[in-house]
């Protein structure tokens, strides 16, 4: 089984055709936004050890979980004193996320929860993610819903890799709040849809249209 | 999506080297330009033109094209980084391309982009032309063009459909003279495409300007990842890039605008270029100015009819790029060629 990586299943659950571009196709360009995540990310990044008050804290390690088929890196991982893993994802941007994209950030978490149970044998009940423009956490409780999402998200990301085709873009609401903060757009090209096109397709040869 | 710049270098005996982040072209061991790199998508180099070692490396790491062309725009050589890409893409470009049915549904539709815009291009001289006899002439030709293009969904072989594209570019190439204003007619007269050598001023500029958008329109093809010599209209033939040749059929007729644009204002004349024994090439100035010419038409702001939005003329074959990637990878989505309304 080749083994996903972490970050699709937040694609997926932002958009199934954005994961299927990056992780499927292989594409990827830059946003504003993207180029302010790896600003983000280039603190965390570096893999180090640090202790303070009891606590251990990992940057940048390589995460697992053969089960399920998942590899990753984290961006922080704190060691409790009792040896309890407690992951933080740093985001870029406010905490103040609409419920539907904090979502995808939330799996993400859980997915690396998961990683550091079957890593360490410890139970993961919590992890947080880490806004920087609000310079704040939000708690996240590694529920059995979360759990549940985490394994039907890699089954779905893994169906798509294995049937080769690129899902659909979005439609309707979600296309319009998710369609322009993903610095995919342009070569997703959600306007151009099959109806637009074979509507085009049947005017080309009419010289007047 | 940005547009960014192609440098294109006609200085003979220039010497490009990396310096930093930026390219440095020196000529004599004095540095005549700096332009860092982050600017740039492309390198164009026309002729006796040295570069380094390190900065070729650092173009391929960027993924910053570098095309070698001759003296005259013919294309030589071109330094590719990692192959990047998408292998399921270029697999189903493959299947696309020995499908017969669907390869003759390409050829169609490039043809009629190609007939559409040139179509366009008539129309307006027409319109703008000064003579009613003229004027008459290029509706003529316009109609034709338009017989043309009607006939194309029943051109049921290959053959059939390059045979209409033939006949149309020689309808477009009767009328075309007559938007050259008249006092420049002499010198730019020009009796059908003639080419491996033009063999007169019309022919010449042409074959520059197409020499271009060529490059542009391959490296759009790369840039999607789809193999630019695996084409449908254009027959495979080693060392051809049957695919751009392909895409870059919509897009002439805007070379053919351009030539127009630069005859009619008078930067390009008859003086610019060489005659030798009946084939004729552009002189080294004047391709500096058609070069920067064709940069600055690049910049012109369209509407693309597909996606419904504006942007400038010179990221189009990328957009047209990534509209065929995605027709060769699903059935739903039959390709479109550029026309603007």
């Amino acid at each position: 089984m080749d083994p996903i990586s972490l970050s699709a299943l937040q694609h997926w659950k932002y958009c199934p055709r954005q994961c299927g571009l990056i992780h499927l196709e292989q594409a990827f360009d830059d946003n504003l936004h993207t180029l302010r995540g790896q600003a983000e990310h280039a603190r965390v990044d570096q893999p180090s050890v640090q202790s303070t008050k009891g606590v251990r804290v990992e940057r940048a390690l390589p995460l697992w979980h053969d089960t399920l088929g998942l590899i990753g890196k984290s961006d922080v991982i704190e060691f409790l004193p009792d040896g309890t893993p407690y992951p933080v994802e740093y985001k870029h941007g406010s905490r103040h996320k609409a419920p539907a994209i904090a979502a995808c950030d939330d799996l993400q978490l859980a997915a690396q929860a998961l990683c550091l149970e079957t890593m360490t044998s410890r139970a993961v009940p919590e992890g947080a993610l880490y806004y920087a423009s609000s310079r704040r956490r939000r708690v996240v409780p590694i529920t059995a819903d979360l759990r549940k999402d985490v394994a039907d998200t890699a089954q779905a990301v893994r169906q798509m890799l294995a049937s080769g085709v690129l899902p659909s873009p979005l439609v309707g609401d979600q296309a319009a709040q998710r369609c322009k903060g993903c610095s995919l757009q342009e070569r997703c090209q959600p306007q151009a849809t099959p109806l637009l096109l074979a509507a085009a397709r049947r005017s080309l040869f009419d010289p007047e249209a | 999506m940005q547009l960014l710049n192609t440098l294109y270098v006609t200085l003979p005996d220039a010497w490009l080297r990396l310096d930093n982040d930026t390219l440095r072209i020196e000529v004599e061991r004095e540095t005549r330009l700096r332009v860092p790199l982050h600017h740039l998508t492309a390198v164009v180099c026309f002729g006796h033109v040295g570069l380094s070692a390190p900065l070729m490396h650092r173009l391929a790491d960027e993924g910053i094209a570098l095309v070698l062309l001759d003296a005259n725009g013919r294309f030589k050589a071109r330094l590719e980084g990692a192959v990047s890409g998408n292998v399921l893409l270029r697999q189903a470009q493959f299947a696309r391309g020995a499908d017969a049915a669907y390869v003759l549904d390409m050829a169609r539709s490039f043809v009629a982009g190609k007939i559409k815009n040139t179509r366009q291009v008539l129309q307006r001289g027409a319109r703008e032309a000064k003579s009613a006899d003229e004027a008459a002439v290029l509706i003529r030709r316009a109609d034709d063009l338009a017989a043309s293009l009607r006939v194309l969904p029943e051109a049921t072989t290959l053959d059939t459909v390059r045979g209409v594209e033939g006949e149309a570019a020689r309808q477009y190439f009767s009328g075309l003279p007559l938007l050259v204003r008249p006092d420049q007619r002499e010198h730019f007269a020009m009796d059908g495409r003639t080419r491996r050598p033009p063999r007169d001023r019309f022919n010449a500029l042409l074959s520059f300007l197409y020499a271009m958008w060529m490059n542009d329109c391959r490296s759009a093809l790369e840039a999607a990842g789809l193999d630019p010599q695996v084409g449908f209209l254009h027959a495979l033939r080693p060392g051809r890039a049957a695919l751009a040749l392909d895409v870059m059929e919509e897009f002439r007729p805007w070379a053919d605008r351009l030539a127009l644009t630069l005859i009619n204002r008078g930067q390009v004349q008859a003086d610019d270029f060489d005659l030798r024994e009946g084939s004729v090439s552009l002189q080294g100035d004047a391709r500096k100015s058609v070069v920067t010419a064709y940069q600055e038409r690049k910049k012109d702001e369209i509407t693309h009819p597909l996606l419904a939005q504006s942007l400038p003329l010179g990221l189009v074959p990328l957009v047209q790029a990534r509209l065929l990637a995605r027709a060769l990878r699903d059935d739903a989505m039959p390709y479109l060629p550029f026309v603007p309304r």
